[in-house]
């Protein structure tokens, strides 16, 4: 499979976007942690970047994505705006939910983003919902279902699994397994090697992909997009990965350091990406660095944009709740 | 008028609706040949196709869900759910999806999405197959929820259901099925949120739901010579006509609600409060709730019976208040 040069340089730049976006997002926690006031718990994707990119960035925006209470990663890849993302990180009016969401709950209808999900496994039997509607209306768009180690545990897994298969609906579930369920190695909560193995018992492929590699990641929800879209139902793409913070900025992080830096020192999927592009002379290093830069400087104008903002005005609160308001 | 039954309005307004507007498609167990589980839906399949009428496997949170992510992507799903003790088995899908979507979005996703299902005792059928939930749901900001008691409510109030942008628990009642009323066979709409004077009167304000308004009317009618009860039925819990019941309350100085659910915590003490915050000044004597027994519903038809407020009990209630003041 050849891919554009082009689409390589895109892929490194929305890794290097989601990386700057968490970090930065973290210091604005921390700084308002100190002065008292709260932005949630918020769940950090660095790490796991080749995941969201090497899949949504074959995807049409037309194709939908659901995403998980770890969701910037996707938000980012399937196209929206950081600015847009930081204000509502803040709980501004021009954040991407008016800021009635927060950091698990963005979305972007337009985009295809059908939104984060504060509940663990609750995209999963949604993404059903989005593949039928394109295979009721005779499009040809596919969904994505992004969900996590911990999610694979949840009882709806196996119900949509087998109502996506026996339906041979359009619809991609990508396990994002990051080792752990908050602090619970996966080996304590999952009795087989690989989630991907369950996919023999609900009758689809199911395949185990180097998470840390977007090109695997790529190459393999390609393969499975391909399929959807012809018709041949749902597949099941277990990404190994690795988070590089703890769960979330309100829970210790207990793993063991030693593991974290092993991760990190061979597995770290931007620096992977990085030397596979200098390998190719496909980008040197000064223009990674360049790359990286403004990715720095489109973040920073993100936080000026969010800091900006108004805040939604009390009067409004129950705005958006009925169809008809 | 024609009389037509309960179950076969619900057939006519499921048909009607799904010829005027190709996005309606049914969803739920054993739609197809047995018609669900009051035989609703008998014929459809025939009608419009086995790809508008989807019998699916016994997973609740799946096709629930993948019904919440149709309406999200712009069908307008109808769900059966065969008894609405099964809920439990999808709450997340309802409460915490389906009911917040919208406003978690800020207002950019639309969820047009009917749950259909019954609910009451009488049959002998014990305490997971007789619940009447509907407190549940109207607690859940984000759903609307109705309650037809008669063969023409039930018609006019689910077409109003299916063409609503927002979710709508449509809860029916199993002895309802069978019963007959005249109902127009042409079509007509209801509004949610309009309730009906089902008998007007002068001394005193029976609120009732489902199959309560039945018990009601027959309480009242065996009273007529010496009490006028006003019976009235909301019809639509959430949103719920309470200026209908305030203005007669203004005018009976009386109010007893009747529901078969439990009473603690149950619905009618929000029609109480309610009352009593803004016609406190035209109560003659304390309003009451008379509802079902804090139990598990039992399976022995004595007890059952026990645990549901039946007609003598209603005329005791309506004897006891309008003689107390």
């Amino acid at each position: 499979m050849r891919i554009p040069e082009d689409t390589l340089r895109e892929m490194l730049r929305l890794m290097y976007t989601i990386r700057a976006f968490e970090c930065r997002a973290r210091q604005l926690f921390e700084e308002r942690r100190l002065r008292g006031s709260f932005m949630g718990a918020l769940h950090s994707y660095e790490g796991e970047e080749a995941v969201a990119v090497g899949a949504c960035i074959g995807l049409r925006p037309d194709d939908y994505i659901l995403s998980t209470h770890r969701g910037h990663g996707h938000c980012i890849a399937k196209g929206v705006d950081v600015k847009f993302m930081m204000a509502e990180l803040l709980g501004k009016e021009t954040g991407i939910s008016k800021g009635r969401g927060g950091s698990m709950h963005m979305f972007d209808p337009a985009l295809g983003l059908l939104g984060g999900n504060g509940i663990v496994g609750g995209g999963i039997p949604l993404a059903l919902g989005p593949a039928f509607s394109a295979q009721y209306r005779h499009t040809d768009q596919v969904t994505v279902c992004f969900f996590g180690d911990g999610a694979a545990c949840q009882g709806n897994f196996h119900e949509s699994l087998n109502l996506a298969s026996l339906w041979k609906l359009p619809v991609i579930y990508i396990c994002e397994n990051n080792q752990y369920a908050v602090t619970t190695p996966v080996n304590e909560s999952i009795a087989v090697a690989n989630v991907a193995d369950r996919a023999a018992g609900y009758g689809c492929p199911g395949e185990v992909v180097d998470g840390s590699d977007v090109l695997a990641v790529y190459r393999a929800v390609t393969e499975a997009v391909q399929r959807a879209r012809g018709g041949a139902g749902p597949m099941l793409l277990e990404c190994k990965t690795y988070r590089y913070q703890a769960h979330c900025m309100v829970i210790p992080d207990r793993r063991d350091p030693q593991e974290l830096a092993r991760w990190q020192k061979e597995h770290d999927p931007i620096r992977h990406f990085e030397r596979y592009l200098l390998d190719q002379q496909i980008m040197d290093e000064a223009q990674q660095s360049k790359l990286n830069e403004q990715v720095h400087k489109t973040v920073e104008a993100a936080v000026t944009f969010a800091e900006a903002s108004p805040l939604p005005h009390p009067s409004t609160v129950a705005e958006h709740l009925w169809a008809e308001d | 008028m024609r009389e037509v039954s309960y179950v076969k309005a619900l057939n006519e307004a499921l048909s009607e609706e799904m010829a005027r507007d190709e996005s309606v498609f049914l969803i739920g167990e054993d739609l197809v040949e047995l018609g669900g589980g009051s035989g609703a839906t008998k014929g459809l399949a025939e009608r419009f196709g086995t790809h508008r009428v989807r019998q699916t496997p016994l997973s609740e949170a799946a096709f629930v869900g993948l019904a919440v992510g149709a309406a999200m992507t712009g069908l307008r799903p109808v769900v059966e759910i065969m008894y609405v003790d099964f809920v439990t088995v999808c709450m997340d899908q309802i409460v915490n999806q389906a009911a917040k979507l919208r406003y978690m979005s800020g207002g950019q996703l639309t969820i047009p999405l009917v749950i259909r299902s019954q609910g009451g005792g009488g049959t002998s059928e014990a305490a997971q197959h007789s619940q009447s939930l509907e407190a549940w749901f109207a607690h859940t900001p984000g759903l609307k929820v109705v309650m037809p008691a008669t063969a023409a409510d039930a018609k006019g109030l689910l077409k109003s259901a299916i063409r609503d942008d927002n979710p709508v628990i449509f809860l029916e009642h199993k002895l309802l099925y069978a019963t007959k009323g005249p109902a127009p066979r042409e079509e007509y709409l209801i509004p949610l949120g309009q309730a009906d004077v089902k008998r007007p009167g002068q001394d005193i304000t029976l609120v009732a739901t489902s199959f309560m308004v039945h018990k009601s009317l027959a309480a009242a009618e065996a009273v007529a010579d010496k009490i006028s009860v006003e019976v009235i039925d909301p019809r639509t819990l959430i949103p719920l006509d309470i200026d209908c019941i305030n203005t007669s309350v203004q005018k009976t100085g009386r109010l007893l609600v009747v529901q078969e659910a439990c009473t603690h915590g149950g619905f009618g003490s929000e029609i109480v409060r309610r009352v009593t915050e803004q016609c406190f000044g035209a109560l003659k004597t304390a309003p009451r709730v008379l509802g079902g027994a804090n139990l598990p519903m039992p399976f022995s038809h004595p007890l059952e019976t026990a645990c549901i407020p039946q007609e003598e009990k209603i005329i005791d209630q309506i004897e006891r208040m309008v003689t107390d003041a």
